[in-house]
């Protein structure tokens, strides 16, 4: 077996195992914290399929983004000494069944198809790639995504800014 | 030797726990991560695709609109939770019912 092919194993093994521990386990800063190790799996598979601006966008947005926000949402939502609680679940073993029998039906149907596979050579550098794209043939969608931002932007701090005047006022 | 069906095996893995996260947990927040997996199965199969068929890069810059997608939903989902931590003092997602007939 190739030492990529190994390599390829031990990254997906870590990717998926992690992504379980999010599912089951009972602490939610346990699943918060093997989250990081999930984004971190898939950017190694971004590297596996050569994708190496996504590679860098997925762990500089979701490690260094969006993980810290679901950390703050964990520690502001739970006071300090019930970070130990237990995350409740409900319908779990009709859902594990259900959630089965949907990645049987996955797996089926991807062994079963007939992908085509041309020999494409990509690009030594797909960053030059994807940034003439942007500026060129996806342009519009470009400046859309950069409104949503905006939106999101205002939205967030707005929600965040109203709730700090009303403390502000229980506290007088 | 790698091939496309390697890459889309584990997108659905990610993507079923994902699902199985989002059905199952009563916390918002770990619904929201549920979330984050699943987006993160698309974004898989988005560059799988784009590598292993002759549509060159397109998938890639899919994937790239998929994350920025993800950022702007992280924040404000996290500022809506925050708010109702503030406004109900749990996170639930079975509780928070006070719109509901």
């Amino acid at each position: 077996m190739e030492i990529s092919t190994i390599l390829f194993y031990v990254f997906a093994l870590v990717t998926v195992g992690s992504a379980a521990v999010v599912t089951f386990a009972n602490r939610l800063i346990y699943a918060v914290f093997s989250l990081m190790f999930t984004f971190f799996g898939v950017a190694a598979l971004y590297v596996f399929l050569e994708a190496d601006f996504l590679a860098a966008a997925q762990v500089l947005v979701y490690v260094g983004g969006i993980l810290i926000l679901l950390l703050f949402g964990v520690m502001l939502t739970n006071r300090i000494y019930d970070l130990n609680l237990l995350s409740e679940r409900v319908q779990f073993v009709p859902s594990v069944v259900v959630m089965g029998a949907v990645f049987a039906l996955l797996v089926m149907v991807i062994i079963n198809t007939t992908w085509p596979s041309p020999e494409v050579v990509s690009p030594a550098s797909t960053t030059k790639e994807i940034g003439s794209l942007l500026m060129t043939h996806y342009v519009l969608p470009f400046e859309v995504a950069g409104m949503l931002l905006l939106a999101a932007l205002l939205g967030a701090s707005m929600l965040a800014s109203k709730g700090k005047d009303e403390e502000e006022e229980g506290e007088i | 030797m790698i091939v496309l069906e390697h890459f889309l095996v584990v997108a659905a893995m990610l993507f079923c726990l994902g699902l199985l996260a989002v059905v199952t947990r009563r916390n918002a927040i770990t619904v929201l991560m549920g979330v984050e997996l699943i987006l993160n199965a698309a974004n898989l199969n988005l560059v799988a695709f784009s590598r292993y068929s002759d549509t060159q890069i397109n998938g890639q810059v899919f994937a790239v609109f998929v994350i920025v997608l993800a950022a702007a939903e992280a924040a404000v989902a996290l500022a809506i939770v925050l708010n109702i931590y503030r406004n109900y003092q749990m996170v639930n997602v079975d509780r928070m019912d006070s719109l509901s007939g």
